[in-house]
């Protein structure tokens, strides 16, 4: 079997999503480089498939830390957070799944195996704290979304091509089917309903709605929260950024030319942080 | 047209039926508050999974769930198909467990033993001559003498070959329902664009009463033509619920998604097209073959639109190990639309010809609509420059980069399903509306509640709509682009009959007969004297203790709706002959569909079709491994769709006014995504001087095409 994919940093074996994958390496903070994770826990139940390591001490207590430089977008201003995902690493003092490096690699992270079974997480969702019980293989979406039932943001291709499960991570864009719930411990995670205010609609939702930027409306939660984070980076963004900026979203029913409108809109009138 | 009182309002007295009205149900979208079958979680939900073969095809030789039934959180197994059973598909369904949590169900999935003997399989279906005893006997037609008028002196003959492999829906929801037992009835929140009829194929299916199903579908992620039953899937999370005597969730992975629900099949053909000297298409002669799966890929409509004197078709259905077709919007158009546009086209070149000029020469050949078409390719040809940016194929001038444009024509039909509209007016004012149909993302809640307010006088949001459950008045199913038409006249009889019932109960207070009021801007009213008016509120206080209630019907009396449309598409490309990369630089889409009830959803249908044909024109492609049999692109990163930067600048323009109003709300989800494939394919054509004979006109095909030439 070949590696195929690439999950950011992570190579996935076969059409693995990453919630199917057992095996989960958390690296300890000051070990962590991007692209050299180790561990290896394949999917297909060989020896390695169970292991589990944590990052002494308290590996996910970041809670307010600023995302390092490394997790904004890149450069040429980060417009394309598909490249941006592919290329950076988790994120210093985050915790992160390595797959594919060969077992005795493991050691040198200086981690800890946690599971096999569920393990306690807490996740801040829209403001709120939520204890749960995980396998560490949960990711963050299904956690959102099945566990703490806050549905808006979608699951749809599982394997961080597509967008619709967009959500914030300390106010920046993550696939949120590519982050383990373990790995948004101790970060601020916004969800599309997280950005509404109580009894209306974010103005980038509420531009959506004028430009008609949705059919089936699958994909807009997702195309909503990429265009919050994106407009927050680019403010004023021309018609190039918004199509470079937001193509780490995709739409099947084809409402680009209502999006494009939209996210235009907030530009001109830099209101993208109401 | 005779006097009817179910008539649509004069143009001069719409106050909303054709203006532009933002989805209804827009802000529950955007904001997340919508609820999709794949969100719905009923208290003590299992999570189901599928084992699903490896293999194009193979027989089941062994097959044991008892380990699977013994995993951690397993509360039901099933076997769907049992040993000995020859699969004939990649990824169709062997087993199926139901676990408290998705990953318990995952790998319970994995513990299932199972093993397969292998067998030979045929996934590649654009060699003819290799399918052997895959290819159907072909079938044949033969109108008028196409010998002789291929071998009449002077005649110009264009001959070409042309296609595009199979594709996929990629709906983003993926197929899939939840379903919940109480007793012998079921409930089934279902990702459908069947509401009223998908209940009784689970009933069926399921051996139960189809009054004891209620399916519900609020919104659904996408369907494309891919959604009207509840699968084999679908009866075995239903079946798992039942063993399990918990609510069940079956949702589709997305590599399952791509691989088994639902596929358009392909088209490959050898074209012989003839014309006179002057330019008048007098011949047609075509070879062509199909698959969609082990059904095969029937004949589709070649040549297209085009009534040509003297032709000759003959089609092959090729079976195939893949799995199997459904319904791709505008089933059939696209591909036929490809071969016939793109054959007219090179013929076109042939005969030295502007292709507009030589369509528009050619119009009487396009029936009754030939004046449609002849305006709309006039309008195509304005609002794409097309003047002054065409030039003779190959003829780009300098440079590496080539600019060239392309046109394309289609049809279809779109007249109203069966569809009827529960309508109720409250003595408090309050107007409830209710049928069992489904908003595909179309805007039909919108244009259903658009009709009544018009035909109340009232505005949007005094109509309350009630849609997406079995429990309401059947309507039919989202295919076809038949939805429009049926909600539309349904609602507009029941809303008419109930505005007239309230115009008895409040004409002996406003001293007239029921016959000389009228609904406008919230008041009852005689017509065209606003001293005589009351508010809708206090008239329908006038009611007393009684509701009206109505059932409209379509069909019904009136011809409130008709059926057929024409289109035309442009396209404007830029090629770059170094690379092999297509930018599509703008579409324009000129596209009529009778009476529009909502501008701007009915334009947001054209624009998502003209992506949608970009996105199959360019990039998609079901991509198949000859040695194993699979597909080797069952995801989103390889399966490509279109991304926001891909699609260009795009003009889209709606026929409206005389001789477009009269002829009723007609279909609009399927014509505008027909000419795409075929409009960007002769662009690229116009652009580089050869064509690139298949679809997608990806970077390989457009070198390979230059490096011919």
């Amino acid at each position: 079997v070949a590696p195929i994919h690439y999950h950011h940093h992570l190579k996935v074996w076969d059409a693995a999503p990453l919630g199917s994958i057992r095996g989960v390496f958390l690296a300890a903070p000051e070990s962590f480089s991007p692209g050299a994770a180790a561990a290896h826990c394949s999917r297909n139940g060989s020896p390695e498939r169970d292991c589990r390591r944590i990052g002494e001490g308290e590996a996910v207590s970041h809670k307010d830390e600023k995302l390092p430089k490394s997790r904004r977008p890149a450069s040429p201003k980060g417009v394309d957070r598909r490249v941006f995902l592919k290329t950076v690493g988790v994120g210093t003092g985050a915790v992160t799944a390595g797959l594919l490096q060969p077992p005795q690699a493991q050691g040198a992270a200086g981690g800890k195996v946690v599971g096999p079974g569920p393990i306690p997480v807490t996740l801040n969702v829209d403001g709120r704290k939520h204890r749960l019980e995980l396998e560490p293989r949960v990711t963050l979406l299904d956690a959102v979304r099945d566990r703490l039932k806050i549905t808006g943001n979608k699951r749809v291709c599982d394997r961080a091509t597509c967008g619709a499960c967009t959500m914030l991570m300390d106010g920046k864009a993550v696939y949120a089917c590519t982050v383990l719930a373990v790995e948004a411990e101790g970060h601020r995670i916004t969800t599309i309903e997280g950005l509404q205010p109580a009894n209306g609609l974010h103005p980038l939702s509420a531009a959506f709605v004028e430009h008609d930027g949705q059919q089936c409306g699958f994909c807009t939660p997702g195309f909503v929260v990429a265009a919050k984070a994106f407009l927050d980076e680019h403010p004023a963004a021309t018609l190039q950024q918004v199509r470079a900026g937001l193509g780490g979203n995709l739409c099947r029913c084809g409402t680009y030319h209502g999006i494009t409108e939209a996210a235009l809109e907030i530009a001109a009138k830099g209101a993208a942080r109401a | 047209v005779p006097e009817c009182k179910y008539n649509w309002p004069d143009a001069a007295d719409r106050h909303v039926i054709g203006t532009r009205v933002s989805r209804l149900d827009g802000p529950a979208k955007a904001s997340g508050r919508a609820e999709y079958t794949y969100d719905v979680h009923p208290e003590g939900m299992l999570f189901a999974k599928v084992l699903r073969c490896p293999h194009a095809h193979a027989r089941i030789t062994a097959l044991d769930l008892t380990a699977a039934r013994n995993m951690p959180g397993v509360k039901a197994a099933r076997v769907i198909q049992a040993v000995g059973t020859e699969i004939q598909w990649q990824g169709d369904e062997v087993a199926a467990v139901a676990a408290t949590t998705e990953e318990q169900a995952e790998d319970a999935v994995r513990a299932i033993k199972v093993e397969y003997e292998v067998l030979p399989h045929f996934v590649m279906d654009e060699d003819l001559a290799a399918a052997g005893a895959h290819a159907k006997p072909p079938s044949t037609e033969t109108t008028g003498d196409p010998d002789k008028a291929f071998a009449a002196p002077g005649t110009v003959v264009s001959e070409g070959y042309y296609g595009m492999p199979v594709i996929v829906h990629c709906c983003l929801e993926t197929h899939g329902s939840t379903a919940q037992w109480n007793g012998d009835h079921l409930q089934v929140w279902a990702s459908t664009q069947n509401v009223s009829g998908i209940g009784g194929d689970f009933a069926e299916s399921l051996n139960i009463p189809g009054n004891n199903v209620r399916t519900i579908c609020q919104y659904i992620g996408g369907g494309f033509g891919s959604k009207f039953g509840p699968d084999r899937w679908g009866i075995e999370g239903a079946r798992l619920a039942k063993d399990a005597g918990a609510p069940v969730r079956l949702m589709l992975e997305r590599d399952s998604e791509l691989l088994v629900a639902g596929a358009r099949p392909s088209i490959w053909g050898k074209v012989r097209v003839a014309a006179s000297p002057d330019g008048k298409i007098t011949g047609w002669d075509s070879e062509t073959w199909a698959t969609g799966g082990m059904s095969g890929g029937g004949r589709m409509p070649i040549p297209y639109v085009w009534k040509i004197p003297n032709n000759r078709w003959k089609h092959t259905s090729i079976a195939a190990n893949i799995g199997g077709a459904r319904a791709w919007r505008a089933p059939t158009h696209p591909q036929a639309a490809l071969v016939t546009n793109c054959a007219l086209d090179d013929l076109a070149a042939k005969l030295n010809l502007d292709p507009i000029e030589f369509f528009t020469r050619n119009a009487d050949l396009l029936g009754d609509r030939a004046g449609v078409y002849k305006e709309e390719l006039a309008k195509a040809a304005e609002l794409s420059q097309w003047s002054s940016l065409w030039h003779r194929r190959g003829q780009a001038g300098g440079g590496t980069v080539k600019r060239g444009l392309g046109v394309s024509l289609h049809t279809w039909g779109g007249r109203g399903h069966n569809s009827n509209c529960a309508v109720t007016i409250r003595p408090d004012g309050g107007v409830e509306l209710a049928l069992g149909t489904q908003d595909l993302g179309t805007g039909t809640r919108t244009a259903i509640v658009m009709v009544a307010a018009e035909t109340f006088g009232l505005p949007i949001e005094a109509i309350t709509l009630h849609i997406g459950d079995s429990i309401y008045p059947p309507s039919g199913p989202s295919g076809g682009s038949t939805t429009i038409g049926g909600v539309s006249t349904s609602t507009r009889r029941g809303c008419v009959d109930a505005v007239n019932e309230l115009f008895a109960a409040v004409a002996p207070a406003l001293g007239t007969t029921p016959d000389r009021l009228e609904a406008v801007g919230g008041s009852i009213r005689v017509r065209g004297d606003s001293s005589k008016a009351m508010s809708w509120k206090q008239a329908c206080s006038k009611l007393g203790v009684k509701t009206i209630h109505f059932t409209g019907k379509n069909p019904g009396p009136c011809a409130l709706n008709s059926s057929g449309v024409g289109g035309v598409q442009v396209a404007d490309v830029s090629v770059d002959t170094e690379t092999g990369i297509v930018r599509v630089n703008r579409m324009t889409a000129v596209q009529d569909c009778g009476l529009i009830i909502d501008l701007k959803t009915a334009e947001s249908q054209v624009y998502g079709a003209l992506i949608m044909g970009i996105s199959y024109a360019l990039y998609e492609e079901k991509v198949m491994d000859p040695t194993t049999g699979r597909m080797l692109n069952p995801n989103m990163e390889f399966y490509k769709l279109a991304g926001l930067g891909d699609i260009g600048e795009m003009v889209v323009h709606m026929m409206t006014g005389p001789g477009y109003d009269e002829r009723g709300p007609v279909g609009l989800g399927e014509p505008p995504v027909i000419s795409p494939g075929a409009a960007i394919s002769n662009a690229v054509a116009n652009a580089l001087g050869v064509r690139v004979p298949t679809l997608p006109l990806s970077p390989d095909r457009v070198l390979a095409a230059l490096h011919q030439a």
